[in-house]
């Protein structure tokens, strides 16, 4: 097959007079884990909808396989859907859930009860085949779910925010079970998440979303070290903003006007322009590294021991606007109220310029 | 001493409150037992005299089975448009939803002689005759408002993506509705069915002023009223109560069902 698996053209799409999409494209490729990341109303769960069949879009066009599917109804489409709640049949038992989208093809029932255990045996449920989805914990719903969902053989596999509703440990246990199931089953999955975690950890390609727009999009790894925009840097993981002006330009280099000094740093733009640096926590020191500037002095206002690090928050004593995050080492002695200078590398500054 | 008479007080009140909702019926009851023939103290029974007489009056018993037909029809008619209509405003964007909603529910608010007799002008005016067919029609009138109001009000949100995974899944409509949507709904629906029953079956008004010859049960038994209080209409009431207890278990059992799920 070439060219991608779904192809999403210029979606926009409004309820009532909030425009919730406002023309998006992207591509899923075959065998891929795209994991659409935002805050609630960013527009991803209306995008998946939408994929879904659930909401036909103002504007724009969904392509499946090469063929256009922006109008067609759920039943008709190469996709399937696990809900946030799950969604199971209450009145059917676990085996009859799964087998139910078996039942609506018209496969026969010998053929339907094999693959519906196959499917369960898949999760890991192969003894709940007869029992009730309200005999069973939230994660084994959830495996329900999937099973039912994977076991029609879609060509995508579409997740609501499909382990919101369970505990911290279960989600990150459900995570890595997701991540496998689908390296092994091959299956696309399309993955709705508020959760950063998750998404740099699922993901093969990430898509940030926020106001109905993709903010950034590629792996994971990327999209963290370096964010293509300001949202990006703060929403995937934290990050300390330093707004500045270009002042101008060295060869390969250019010097930054921002609020707690002059930064020099490889980049690109043009003087007066207006933009920000993004430093990642764990980039930012209380002692000068080789290669590192100053961030000038800053109060801190927080500490919180996170086990294996301290997360701190401090003001700049130049300009009480710029709020630092820094991950320091649990060992360093660092309390409420002390005040400490701040160094950081240059070269693991982002640029910013939206 | 104080809580003991408390206690006493509180005991005597129920009683009071217990017996004058039930004193009529058990007199009714207990007289209907009566082996002479005026159902006035003292009790000279128990017999079983007059429920032979009863049984074997053909007039009541062909008004007993026509009671349960236009109970049985009316309220299956009115609890499969009611679960529609429901259905249609839980899962629909009407204009007007909300009047609509209450227009739908009205009927409960008003007197079920006033929905009689409009019905009576009605039909007349239609040239449709008095007849069991035209008190079905009443009844469904009465009922079918009961049945929205209560299925509506268990088609809640959670279902919404129950709908959705089954359509999803490649279930067509009228699939979605009749294997999902409706026995996910079970209780609601058979609550208001029995309901609706009840209602049927003790219905008065509506059955004396829309049928003619053949009728139902509470229309003969006034007639029977006409010409004075004997045993017999003792033993009726007493039949018609016994199988309204019956409707009133089947629906305890339905949300009973309901409640432990």
């Amino acid at each position: 097959m070439t060219g991608p698996l779904v192809e999403i053209r210029k979606l926009s799409h409004s309820f009532g007079g909030h425009r919730a999409l406002d023309e998006v494209s992207l591509h899923v490729e075959p065998g891929s884990y795209t994991v659409l990341l935002g805050p609630s109303g960013s527009g991803k769960t209306t995008l998946l909808s939408i994929i879904g069949g659930f909401v036909h879009p103002d504007e724009g066009s969904v392509f499946i396989r090469g063929n256009d599917f922006t109008r067609t109804p759920p039943a008709q489409r190469p996709t399937a859907t696990v809900f946030q709640d799950y969604a199971l049949f209450p009145h059917l038992s676990v085996g009859n859930n799964v087998g139910f989208g078996l039942r609506m093809r018209g496969v026969a029932r010998a053929k339907r009860v094999g693959r519906s255990r196959e499917a369960l045996a898949m999760v890991g449920l192969a003894d709940s085949y007869h029992k009730m989805p309200h005999q069973l914990s939230g994660g084994q719903r959830q495996r329900v779910a999937l099973a039912r969902s994977l076991v029609v053989e879609p060509a995508v596999l579409l997740l609501d925010e499909p382990l919101g509703a369970l505990d911290l440990k279960l989600r990150r246990q459900m995570q890595d079970e997701l991540k496998a199931l689908q390296k092994r089953v091959g299956t696309a999955f399309i993955h709705v998440t508020h959760d950063q975690e998750e998404a740099m950890a699922l993901a093969d390609h990430c898509i940030v979303m926020n106001d109905g727009r993709i903010e950034d999009q590629g792996p994971p790894e990327r999209v963290y070290s370096r964010p293509a925009s300001r949202f990006s840097a703060t929403f995937m993981g934290e990050s300390t903003l330093l707004s500045g002006k270009v002042l101008d330009l060295g060869t390969d280099e250019i010097r930054i006007d921002t609020r707690v000094g002059l930064l020099s740093l490889a980049g690109a733009g043009e003087p007066g322009f207006d933009v920000s640096l993004a430093i990642r926590p764990e980039h930012i020191t209380l002692v000068p590294e080789p290669g590192s500037v100053s961030l000038g002095e800053a109060a801190v206002t927080d500490v919180v021991f996170q086990g294996s690090f301290k997360r701190v928050s401090a003001v700049s004593a130049k300009d009480p606007g710029v709020a630092f995050i820094a991950k320091l080492r649990s060992s360093q002695p660092v309390a409420v109220g002390d005040t400490v200078t701040l160094y950081a590398s240059p070269a693991e500054m982002v640029l910013l310029s939206r | 001493m104080m809580r003991l008479a408390g206690k006493l007080l509180v005991s005597a009140y129920a009683l009071a409150i217990y017996g004058f909702i039930f004193l009529p019926v058990v007199v009714l009851v207990l007289f209907s037992f009566q082996a002479t023939s005026f159902p006035i103290p003292p009790f000279t029974g128990p017999s079983l005299r007059w429920y032979e007489t009863v049984l074997a009056d053909t007039r009541l018993t062909s008004a007993l089975f026509n009671s349960v037909l236009v109970a049985l029809l009316s309220s299956a008619l009115a609890v499969a448009l009611g679960f529609l209509a429901a259905w249609g405003f839980a899962r629909h964007h009407l204009p007007r939803s909300g009047l609509l909603r209450g227009l739908i529910t009205l009927p409960l608010t008003v007197s079920y002689l006033i929905i009689g007799m409009g019905m009576l002008i009605l039909f007349n005016a239609a040239g449709i005759p008095r007849s069991l067919v035209a008190a079905g029609i009443g009844h469904v009138v009465i009922n079918l408002p009961l049945c929205f109001a209560i299925i509506y009000s268990q088609m809640g949100d959670h279902q919404v993506n129950i709908e959705r995974a089954a359509r999803d899944l490649g279930a067509p409509e009228w699939k979605v509705l009749f294997l999902v949507s409706v026995p996910v709904l079970w209780p609601a629906i058979f609550a208001s069915f029995f309901l609706s029953m009840t209602f049927s079956w003790d219905e008065f008004v509506i059955s004396f002023l829309l049928t003619r010859f053949d009728t139902t049960l509470p229309v003969e038994i006034w007639n029977l009223l006409r010409s004075g209080l004997n045993p017999r209409t003792n033993a009726i009431g007493s039949l018609v109560f016994g199988v309204s207890i019956v409707f009133a278990l089947l629906l305890e059992l339905a949300f009973l069902r309901r409640s432990r799920r």
